[in-house]
C-alpha cells in the first residue's frame, strides 16, 4: 500500500448493514440515452410501441456509445433524443434473459463471443464516470495489461450500495472478474475493497477460496482513494497522468457494480437496466439499498426511503461530486450509486479572503493549486492558467471542501478548464 | 430538466474565525502567564492593542478599502494579542497604540487586508517601535508574583541580554563575569516564565501549551517550529563546541529564553505570511533559524527572531515560486 493525498470525511455509511431491496416499479419510468460517455443512444422504438423487460430501446449509434435497454415493462408513451418515457405494466421479461436464480460457473471459451455479450449488453461503468465497457476491454495488440483492479472502494459519503453488492454477489463478482481475466488472457484479479467493510472482505475472501486468479485486497479508504488513478496509485505506486490511459500502464479499472454486470450479461444474457442504489441522508427515515431499474424517477425512490416531503435538498450522486436535483421526476441513472435526501437545503455561505493557508494545494489528489488557479482567473492571466494545468483537476471537490474562506474553489477550477481549452 | 447546482454539497467545519478563535485559545495560556506575572500593566498593554487593532481594521475597512466589516474573521484580535506579546509589560500605552497603528493600517490593510500582507501585521509594528523607542522596548519588568497593581515595578535584564554582554575581556576580572553570569535564571524559572522578558514570550510551558492545542486541531502542522527552533538549536550547539564562552552559545538559553519560542510557535506559522508547501514551509523556517543565530551572535541586537521573520516573509514568493508541488502523474517514472 502506497502512500495517497486525500483527507477523511465524516463517512455516515449508515446503511451499510440494509439488505439490497427491489425498489419495485414506477408508473412511469423515464430512461435516459444520454447519461454515458460518447454518442447519445439512438431510439429504435416508437410512441405506442410496447415493450418488455430487457427489450434494447436505443442502439448504440457509434463505436464510443451504448445499447440502452427498457428496465420495465409495458408501452412507449414518449421518445425524443435524450430520453424515453414508459408507462409501465406488469413484468415480463424477454425470452432471451435468463432469469432462474442458480449461480452458473462455466465461462464461455471464445474471447470474441465474451465481448461481443458485452457490447451487445450496453454495460458502463457504474462507478460514476459511464464509459462503455466494452470499449474500456476491446484492448489494442499494443498494449499489455498485468492486472485487472476491481474497485469495490466507494469514496462518497453514505454510499453502501457496492458494499452490500459484495456481501450479497461475492461469488458473482468473482465470476465475473474471471470472465474479465479470461476476456485479457491474464490470471490476476485484484479486488480492492474498503479495510471497514468487514463484512464484504470476509464474504470475498471466502469466495475467492474457491477460485484462481483473483485477490481481495483490504485499502484504507481516504477520499479520493476511490478514484480510478489514485486507487493505482494506492496499490502499485504508479501514477497515471490525466492524458493517459489506465491500459497504457497495464492495469485495467472497472467496478464492482460493472463486473457484477458483465457477469450477467455474459452467464445469463441479461442486458444492464438496472443497478443497486443506495437512498440516504438526514431526512430519509430508512436508509437503504435498492435495487433500481434505470430511469426510476427520483421522487419514487425517494418515497420508498422516506418521504420527500421532509427532504428540502435532493442529491442524485454522493454529497462531493453529485448533483442537486430540483426536479423530484430526474431519473435515476445507470451511474448513479446513491440518492441523497437531507432536511436542510444547502446554506449560501459568503466567501471571504483567502489567509492562504494552503490547504486546498497540500491535500489536493493531485497537487494543483486551487487557490493560484482561481487567483489568476480572476485577473485573467491565461498563459500562465495554462501552466496550472487545471484540465488534470479529477473534480473531487476536496478543495472547495477544505476552503477555510469558503471559496468555490471547484467552480473557479471548471471556468479556469473552459478558459484554457 | 435538472437544474445543476454546483457540488460539493458538504462542506468543512473549519472556517477563517474558526482558526482564529483556535489561534485565540491557544494565546490563552501565555496571556494568563503574562498577567499573573507582570500584573495589571501586561494586561492593560493586551487590552490596549486589541482594542486598537480592532478600531483600526473597522475603519479602515469601511472607510478606505470600502469591504464588508472584516473584523467579524477575528484575524484583527489575533494581531493585537500578538503585538502586545512582543512588548515590554510597562511600555506607555500611547505607543502600544502607534504599534498597532503599523501593524493594522501600514502592514496589513494598506496591503489589502486579510491575506494579502507580505509581512507579519505583529512584526511590522514590533519592528518600528523597537527602533523608534530603543529605550522603552529594552524595559523589561522584573516578574512579580505578589504585586498584581504594579505598586514596585523593578526592571531587569533578559537572558539573552546577560548573555549579550558577557564578556571575559571587558570585565575587570574572571570572577566578575561570572558573578555577572549567575544573575541568569534558571532552566526552572525560563520554563515557567518567571524571568524579565517580553509579554508573552516568557513562558515556555504556556506556548508549549498553545502550540500542542494548535497541533491537535490541525491549525497549524509541526514543520515550521520544529525546523526553526532546532535550527537555532543546533548552530549554537556547533558554535558552543569550539568556543572559549560556551554561556554564550548555550543552545538550551537560546532555544527557552527570548522571542524564539513565541515566534516559531505563534509567528512564523501565520499562513498569510509563510510558504504554502510543507517543503517550502521548512525552507522558510531554517531561514528563519539561520537569519536569528547571525542576528543574536553579529549584531548588536540581542534578539534576532523578529528581523530574522521579517526578512524571510519577503522571501515567501520565491519559495513559493519554487517549491511548487509536482502534478500528479508528471515529471516520474
Amino acid at each position: 500500500m502506497y502512500r495517497t493525498t486525500g483527507i477523511y470525511i465524516k463517512n455516515n455509511k449508515i446503511s451499510k448493514y440494509k439488505e439490497i431491496v427491489d425498489a419495485g416499479v414506477p408508473e412511469v419510468v423515464y430512461i435516459p440515452l444520454d447519461r454515458h460517455v460518447g454518442a447519445p443512444a439512438k431510439p429504435v422504438v416508437s410512441k405506442g410501441a410496447e415493450v418488455k423487460i430487457g427489450t434494447l430501446v436505443a442502439k448504440a449509434d457509434e463505436t464510443l456509445s451504448v445499447n440502452v435497454y427498457s428496465s420495465v415493462a409495458g408501452k412507449v408513451v414518449e421518445t425524443d433524443d435524450k430520453l424515453i418515457t414508459i408507462k409501465t405494466s406488469e413484468d415480463i421479461y424477454e425470452k432471451s434473459i435468463d432469469t432462474s436464480e442458480g449461480i452458473i460457473t462455466e465461462i464461455p471459451d471464445s474471447k470474441t463471443l465474451i465481448l461481443e455479450k458485452i457490447r451487445k449488453a450496453g454495460i458502463v461503468g457504474m462507478g460514476g464516470a459511464g464509459f462503455p465497457a466494452a470499449v474500456k476491454l476491446d484492448i489494442p495488440e499494443t498494449c499489455k495489461i498485468e492486472c485487472l483492479v476491481i474497485n469495490g472502494l466507494e469514496g462518497e459519503p453514505y454510499f453502501t450500495a457496492d458494499n452490500r453488492l459484495m456481501v450479497e454477489k461475492a461469488e458473482e463478482i468473482v465470476i465475473g472478474a474471471r470472465i474479465i481475466n479470461k476476456l485479457l488472457g491474464i490470471q490476476n484479479a485484484i479486488i480492492a475493497v474498503d479495510e471497514e467493510n468487514k463484512d464484504a472482505v470476509k464474504a470475498l475472501v471466502g469466495v475467492t477460496k474457491r477460485y484462481i486468479g483473483v485477490n481481495v485486497k483490504a485499502v484504507k479508504n481516504k477520499y479520493p482513494t476511490a478514484a480510478e488513478t489514485q486507487l493505482i496509485k494506492k496499490l502499485f505506486n504508479v501514477e497515471i497522468p490525466k492524458t493517459k490511459l489506465t491500459r497504457d500502464f497495464g492495469y485495467i479499472v472497472h467496478n464492482v457494480g460493472t463486473v457484477y454486470s458483465i457477469y450477467n450479461a455474459v452467464m445469463k444474457n441479461k442486458p444492464l437496466y438496472e443497478r443497486i442504489v443506495t437512498v440516504s441522508g438526514d431526512a430519509a427515515d430508512n436508509p437503504q439499498n435498492f435495487l433500481v431499474r434505470a430511469g426510476t424517477p427520483a421522487s419514487y425512490l425517494a418515497n420508498k426511503a422516506g418521504s420527500i416531503d421532509n427532504a428540502r435538498l435532493l442529491i442524485c450522486g454522493g454529497v462531493m461530486m453529485g448533483t442537486e436535483i430540483s426536479d423530484v421526476n430526474t431519473p435515476i441513472s445507470l451511474l448513479d450509486g446513491g440518492l441523497l435526501m437531507f432536511k436542510k437545503a444547502k446554506k449560501d455561505t459568503e466567501a471571504s479572503p483567502c489567509i492562504r493557508c494552503g490547504r486546498c494545494s497540500q491535500n489536493c489528489p493531485v497537487h494543483l493549486q486551487p487557490f493560484e488557479i482561481a487567483d489568476r482567473l480572476k485577473i485573467g492571466d491565461t498563459p500562465k492558467l495554462y501552466k496550472l494545468r487545471p484540465s488534470d483537476c479529477i473534480n473531487c471537490g476536496i478543495c472547495s471542501y477544505l476552503c477555510p474562506a469558503k471559496i468555490p474553489l471547484l467552480d473557479f477550477i471548471k471556468m479556469a478548464k473552459e478558459q484554457i481549452r | 430538466m435538472s437544474i445543476r447546482i454546483n457540488p460539493p454539497h458538504v462542506i468543512d467545519k473549519t472556517s477563517t474565525k474558526s482558526i482564529m478563535l483556535d489561534v485565540i485559545i491557544a494565546m490563552i495560556p501565555a496571556m494568563a502567564v503574562s498577567v499573573l506575572f507582570f500584573g495589571l500593566n501586561a494586561m492593560l498593554v493586551i487590552i490596549t492593542s486589541v482594542t486598537a487593532c480592532i478600531a483600526l481594521e473597522y475603519m479602515c475597512s469601511i472607510y478606505w478599502l470600502k469591504t464588508k466589516n472584516n473584523t467579524q474573521d477575528l484575524s484583527a484580535i489575533v494581531t493585537g494579542i500578538l503585538l502586545a506579546f512582543c512588548l515590554p509589560g510597562n511600555l506607555p500605552l500611547w505607543m502600544v497604540i502607534i504599534g498597532a497603528f503599523i501593524a493594522i493600517v501600514v502592514t496589513k490593510m494598506a496591503f489589502g487586508g486579510l491575506g494579502r500582507n507580505i509581512f507579519n501585521p505583529a512584526l511590522a509594528g514590533r519592528t518600528f517601535l523597537f527602533l523608534a523607542f530603543p529605550v522603552q522596548m529594552t524595559l523589561w519588568p522584573k516578574p512579580n508574583l505578589r504585586d498584581f497593581w504594579n505598586y514596585d515595578i523593578k526592571t531587569g535584564a533578559t537572558a539573552l541580554e546577560i548573555i549579550k554582554y558577557s564578556d571575559v575581556s571587558t570585565s575587570a576580572t574572571r570572577l566578575d563575569n561570572n558573578e555577572y553570569l549567575s544573575s541568569l535564571p534558571d532552566y526552572y524559572d525560563m520554563f515557567i516564565g518567571y524571568i524579565s522578558g517580553s509579554v508573552g514570550e516568557i513562558s515556555v510551558a504556556a506556548i508549549l501549551i498553545g502550540f500542542f492545542y494548535l497541533l491537535y486541531k490541525k491549525v497549524i502542522t509541526w514543520h515550521v517550529p520544529v525546523f526553526y527552533m532546532g535550527t537555532v538549536f543546533l548552530i549554537m550547539y556547533a558554535v558552543s563546541l569550539n568556543s572559549a564562552e560556551p554561556i554564550k552559545y548555550n543552545s538550551f538559553l537560546h532555544v527557552l529564553s527570548g522571542g524564539l519560542m513565541l515566534g516559531a510557535v505563534f509567528m512564523a506559522t501565520d499562513y498569510t505570511t509563510s510558504p504554502m508547501t510543507a517543503f517550502g514551509r521548512i525552507i522558510f523556517a531554517v531561514g528563519c533559524g539561520v537569519l536569528t543565530v547571525l542576528i543574536r551572535l553579529n549584531s548588536v541586537y540581542m534578539e534576532g527572531v523578529a528581523f530574522s521573520i521579517l526578512i524571510m516573509n519577503a522571501f515567501v514568493p520565491l519559495i513559493d515560486k519554487f517549491t511548487k508541488p509536482r502534478i500528479f502523474g508528471t515529471g516520474r517514472k
